[in-house]
């Protein structure tokens, strides 16, 4: 019964690997709207450009020559759209990183400007039309100009990479750290009256194949707010100080890390492998691993 | 003169009172632990190296192994970051229907706890008790959904198996035998003075230490800290229902054993308001892109397990596959205070310590 049940989600959407090539999904609607026209007409179901683009006028006596060109063009529109795309995406990137950057600026000297830094975490994770409306400022864009400048004033001027809210992860703090600044960051969001926080939920690492990240995530108890902090590594000789004379919460899951993606961690007080054996070799959750045995 | 020397004993894997396969190395002197060292990853399966090359709905059924006690709570956790990412509108009905087998989940859940731990302790007929009411939970969610343990219910975006006919009405005779059935477990332990002594001010600790120690659910909950996400970070919805968050007082097992008790009968009560407001018709799956890409970016979504917070950090790069999921699970979190609560415990304690902390191995390895 179970067996069953397992199975399903393959043959429930044999979609989810099928249409590999990016851009599809534009071309979805227009094809299922083309196909039905075309199917009344008993030919191949294969969209024509004019029905792919405009309304469904697959009436049109189609001859055989064209539609293969209209192949050939739909592949070259389809690059054409993936390739505006991506040029949207990284204009918009670079956008969202200036503004970022501005933001930071700007808040050093003055965080009175909020609408720059709330453009600029909008601009970030939704990747498309640059000339987004000023959205209202974030309800936590106070209380990550207030880290940041703790952040600058107590632990380091440069100690901050990047701060920006998460907005769809309701609205979260999130600052990137440099790694040299980490342990005495943490100690500031651990002991700090202001930040005081007591509680670790969760920590994770991401291997972005040129850099390593370390992803923290205190949390306030008493005050029940909570912050993103990450921490980037050199991919080569991993390092990061360990958080667990901090939180213990820490412990396993820097085990974890060190097992699963091979980051040291200095200043924990046992670090072991923890859930591959003693002597595996090399670390799972990295995105270059190969498995030992090939045969497993 | 005796001669008395330091025992290094190995408790596990293959053991009962380990409630899977996990170890611990405990020095003793006599009958008194003096260190004490957990061993796993016995049941790692690399759930996370595999979800990068699955489609997030792929990734459901991997979740239902995680905490295989608890399925709907994990599949829940996944689909509800994709929605998340995504910004989906889950239908009502889909939306009730989640929240009505969560709650049944988290009763199946604590039944299990409650008769896995009573017969550690060394009472078999409790175990009997809480199986023979489990086994309804099951039943009911075998008519959902074809399956007893592994649902793979959650869709992104909704449910898979709308309710069957007459099921709702049969949940709201369970709530009501299960409100007797509760008392009737109260009567025939929790007064039981040999019990008590084995588990009062047993395993103790303080708010500090369990905040320190990243502690949830029950076992935070029992110090006294009123931290339920369901309250605290409502999702789904449980802001639409009346209940209260059980709270201990001494942070020891007998706090947590009524901690999770008293959670059963405020779970019963979100049940039945549920299942009053229950929405007659509707859809059961959202409008979802055929495939589903959650928008680059990542998220970090947690609720409320049986077992306390369970996260999904998803980092997408908008592709069809997570570019690195990575679980949250409170077991794993939860079991890492246990050497120090062993040190200076007698080794009859061990058990009644480690079984009150409410592991899942599957879920401890992922």
């Amino acid at each position: 019964m179970s067996e069953e049940n397992e199975n399903k989600p393959t043959t429930e959407q044999p979609a989810g690997s099928a249409p590999a090539e990016p851009g599809a999904e534009q071309a979805t609607p227009a094809q299922s709207a083309a196909a039905q026209p075309a199917t009344e007409q008993a030919t191949p179901a294969q969209p024509s450009e004019q029905s792919a683009t405009a309304q469904p006028a697959a009436e049109q006596p189609a001859a055989e020559a064209p539609r293969k060109e209209t192949d050939e063009e739909k592949a070259a529109r389809r690059k054409a759209a993936f390739e505006a795309k991506q040029a949207a995406k990284a204009a918009a990137a670079q956008a969202a990183a200036e503004a970022a950057k501005a933001a930071q600026q700007a808040n050093a000297s003055a965080p009175a400007t909020a609408e720059t830094p709330a453009a600029a975490a909008e601009g970030a994770p939704a990747g498309e039309s640059p000339p987004a409306p000023p959205a209202p400022p974030s309800p936590s864009q106070p209380r990550l100009n207030r880290v940041v400048t703790l952040l600058r004033e107590l632990v380091a001027e440069d100690a901050v990479e990047e701060s920006y809210i998460n907005e769809p992860n309701d609205h979260l703090p999130t600052l990137v750290i440099k790694n040299e600044h980490w342990l005495q960051s943490a100690q500031l969001f651990r002991n700090h009256t202001e930040l005081a926080c007591n509680y670790l939920r969760n920590v994770s690492g991401v291997d972005y194949e040129t850099y390593m990240e370390v992803v923290y995530y205190p949390w306030n108890m008493d005050a029940r707010e909570g912050y993103c902090i990450k921490v980037k590594v050199d991919r080569e000789q991993p390092s990061v100080a360990s958080a667990t004379p901090i939180w213990e919460t820490a412990n396993w899951n820097e085990r974890e890390i060190y097992d699963l993606l091979g980051i040291d961690f200095p200043g924990h007080p046992d670090l072991r492998r923890i859930m591959m054996p003693d002597d595996w070799e090399g670390h799972p959750l990295r995105k270059d691993y190969v498995p030992l045995d090939p045969e497993v | 003169m005796i001669r008395t020397e330091e025992l290094l004993l190995n408790v596990g894997p293959q053991h009962p009172s380990t409630h899977g396969v996990f170890r611990i190395v405990v020095k003793l002197d006599g009958e008194i632990i003096t260190e004490a060292t957990p061993v796993m990853g016995y049941l790692h399966r690399g759930t996370e190296k595999l979800a990068e090359n699955l489609n997030y709905t792929q990734i459901i059924p991997y979740t239902d192994r995680m905490d295989y006690v608890s399925a709907m709570t994990n599949n829940y956790v996944l689909v509800h970051a994709v929605e998340k990412m995504m910004g989906l509108e889950v239908p009502e009905r889909a939306e009730f229907l989640r929240l009505v087998v969560m709650e049944l989940q988290r009763i199946a859940s604590h039944l299990v706890w409650w008769g896995t731990y009573l017969l550690d302790i060394g009472a078999i007929s409790p175990f009997l008790y809480a199986f023979s009411d489990r086994e309804r939970i099951l039943g009911l969610f075998n008519e959902l959904c074809g399956a007893r343990l592994t649902y793979n219910y959650m869709r992104v975006g909704g449910v898979k198996w709308d309710a069957p006919d007459g099921w709702i009405d049969r949940v709201k005779t369970f709530v009501k035998d299960m409100y007797v059935r509760l008392d009737e477990y109260h009567n025939l332990v929790s007064g039981n003075e040999i019990f008590l002594a084995r588990i009062k001010g047993i395993g103790q600790y303080d708010v500090k230490t369990a905040i320190e120690y990243g502690l949830s659910g029950a076992n935070l909950r029992c110090t006294g800290v009123d931290w339920d996400l369901r309250k605290a970070e409502p999702y789904s919805l449980y802001d639409r229902f009346d209940f209260d968050v059980v709270v201990g007082k001494n942070g020891d097992c007998y706090d947590r054993y009524l901690c999770r008790l008293g959670e059963i009968t405020q779970s019963l009560r979100i049940l039945e308001q549920a299942l009053e407001q229950f929405p007659g018709e509707g859809d059961t799956m959202g409008k979802v892109p055929r495939v589903i890409r959650p928008p680059a970016g990542e998220i970090y979504v947690r609720i409320e397990s049986p077992r306390g917070e369970i996260g999904c950090h998803i980092v997408s790069k908008g592709k069809a596959e997570p570019y690195r999921l990575k679980f949250r699970r409170p077991s794993f979190v939860n079991l890492q205070i246990l050497p120090k609560l062993l040190i200076g415990e007698n080794m009859t304690n061990m058990v009644t310590i480690l079984g009150g902390i409410d592991i899942v191995l599957g879920e401890v390895d992922c």
